[in-house]
């Protein structure tokens, strides 16, 4: 009983903080850019809703900009991770046991076995901090995990008998996956997709927050969780209200994974009737 | 088993070749070479090709990375640029801050996960239950370099428990030396512990509707005698797994956390390598740490195939 209520839980936070993103790009209450000196460390007003940073900047403005940010970043690198993994899973299925399977399913372990974090960081090193860096980084390890779930899931639809149909009918393999494999295994892969696009953004914050990720002037909610840590002293608002933003945004993305996988996913529905 | 441990090896080799690989394109393909890149816009040419000498980067690409690695298989890592020392040097003096770290914070994910799993699973579905995995939920969410700003807050600002970071060094002391690494090994814990805390008791839930403890219990065991003896020993499978890979994940993790608090350990090593563009240090502590994390998966490979023998004929 109690999915559908965090599911809706999970739907609403996401959907609060995607427009919050979307509605950074034409308005924000103050400029994220320009500096305010004389405003600076202002407490929580009806002028400033969050009050300012140390230059004088609206933290609910940062804050806005930030989501965008990291949303951008998070769901790129998921899209790296669908756009490269979901073909080679789907191509490893439907050539099941041959060694071009065998050759993807070990380069996947390869890469699971590489400590991320690390291998992240050394690519945004060497390549210069940026946004775009900090998603190949991520994008990175995403292309195993889809790649994994879209073989495994599409393994058991190759023995059913419609598949086999198709294949009487004269479709090819390539088609085969198209048509009848890939929307077959579509609400799996929308479930992980929520999964890594949660983990995107916890990375996001990570790269910014050691300034491997998006750089000054652009607003991250890393960064100024960074900015904010010499102030922890003085000013905990300043450390505390962007890590309550990434907590929540990640807390919402992940109750909605999980909903949508107690939806979608036949195994967890069957499993809980 | 002896087939089992050798594929194993062999994958463990390949994976070390790859990541070598992978580690020696990413420098090798830096814009100009990483002798200009390490001395920046401003050096002379001189500088470059004294520094490229210096750092081998004369030969061809094949002579290159295998003295890298060659050197790196009878542990010399080569001579930072920046420190002028052996990095081995440097990653020694290190690894004994990194390591203790990485230990300390997995029996402390143990320690917290296991009574949370364990209770929570034979409390399936009560209010107790809910509150936990709620908690457990938000352990999750949590970006473990904010957990740690917000312990600094708490135990080093407000009651002054703790430093607020720094690391006095092992000669004074072990406790002195523990005591600094709680902060850090706790919030390096508290999302692996979550983590493991759900896997623990999804496991057990699993395992209590396994057919064989019907059996066992209608054999006359006890509720309590059929979960020790059976259902326990059998749901630790998976957790054994999720183990090995969070102390990986541990020791790479601590690069964040260390600097946190500012601890002289591996991943301070790589940040500062970084920004005194360091390639060597850089380079070969990444190595180390992949290494690292695949030797601990070959070993949780290996402990595996001694424990239950139904995975050595597996795949």
């Amino acid at each position: 009983m109690r999915s559908p209520l965090l599911l809706v839980v999970g739907a609403v936070i996401t959907i609060f903080f995607v427009m919050m993103a979307g509605i950074s790009f034409i308005w924000t209450p103050y400029s994220v850019v320009d500096l305010n000196i004389a405003d600076k460390l202002l407490p929580p007003s009806t002028r400033y809703f969050l009050g300012t940073d140390q230059f004088g900047r609206d933290i609910l403005s940062m804050l806005m900009v930030g989501a965008r940010t990291s949303i951008g970043v998070a769901v790129l690198a998921a899209g790296i991770g669908v756009a490269v993994g979901v073909p080679l899973g789907l191509a490893a299925a439907a050539a099941n046991g041959s060694l071009f399977d065998e050759i993807i399913m070990r380069g996947n372990d390869l890469v699971f076995a590489f400590p991320s974090l690390v291998i992240a960081i050394l690519i945004t090193a060497v390549f210069g901090p940026s946004a775009v860096n900090a998603i190949l980084a991520i994008g990175i390890f995403n292309i195993p995990v889809f790649a994994r779930v879209a073989r495994g899931a599409s393994l058991s639809l190759w023995t059913l008998d419609y598949i086999l149909a198709a294949r009487v009918a004269g479709k090819g393999m390539v088609r085969i996956s198209i048509e009848h494999i890939f929307p077959n295994i579509v609400s799996l892969l929308i479930v992980q997709g929520t999964i890594q696009f949660s983990l995107g953004i916890i990375a996001e914050a990570g790269l910014s927050y050691v300034g491997l990720g998006a750089q000054p002037p652009t607003p991250s909610w890393g960064r100024m969780l960074a900015d904010s840590q010499t102030l922890i002293y003085s000013v905990p608002r300043l450390a505390l209200l962007p890590g309550f933003t990434i907590v929540l945004m990640v807390l919402g993305l992940n109750l909605l994974g999980d909903g949508l996988r107690d939806v979608l996913d036949p195994r967890v529905r069957r499993a809980r009737s | 088993m002896l087939r089992y441990a050798i594929t194993r090896l062999i994958s463990l080799g390949v994976s070390l070749l790859a990541a070598s690989l992978l580690i020696f394109f990413v420098i090798e393909v830096i814009p100009g070479d990483a002798a200009s890149f390490m001395l920046g816009l401003n050096a002379s040419p001189e500088t470059v090709v004294a520094l490229r000498e210096e750092l081998g980067l004369s030969g061809s690409l094949m002579r290159r990375y295998l003295d890298w690695t060659g050197g790196m298989l009878i542990g010399d890592f080569g001579v930072s640029y920046t420190y002028r020392v052996p990095v081995s040097e440097l990653v020694m003096a290190r690894i004994s801050v990194s390591l203790p770290l990485a230990l300390y914070a997995l029996i402390l994910t143990i320690t917290m996960a296991f009574p949370v799993g364990i209770f929570a699973a034979f409390n399936r579905g009560k209010l107790s239950d809910f509150s936990l995995m709620g908690v457990t939920q938000l352990g999750i969410a949590i970006p473990n370099f904010w957990f740690a700003m917000l312990l600094v807050m708490a135990f080093a600002v407000s009651l002054k428990w703790f430093s607020a970071g720094g690391f006095p060094g092992w000669e004074n002391g072990v406790l002195l030396g523990l005591k600094s690494l709680t902060l850090p090994a706790l919030a390096l814990a508290v999302t692996q512990a979550s983590i493991l805390a759900r896997v623990m008791r999804s496991s057990i839930i699993e395992t209590l509707s396994q057919d064989y403890i019907r059996t066992a219990r209608a054999k006359g065991l006890s509720r309590r005698q059929a979960t020790t003896r059976h259902a326990l020993r059998n749901a630790m499978i998976p957790v054994l797994t999720i183990i090995g890979l969070q102390f990986s994940f541990l020791l790479a993790g601590a690069i964040i956390i260390e600097n946190v608090f500012f601890l002289p350990g591996l991943g301070r090593l790589i940040f500062q390598g970084i920004t005194q563009r360091d390639l060597i240090v850089v380079e070969s502590v990444v190595m180390l740490l992949v290494f690292a994390v695949v030797l601990v998966n070959f070993v949780v490979d290996i402990a595996y195939a001694i424990t239950d023998p139904r995975l050595r004929t597996g795949r």
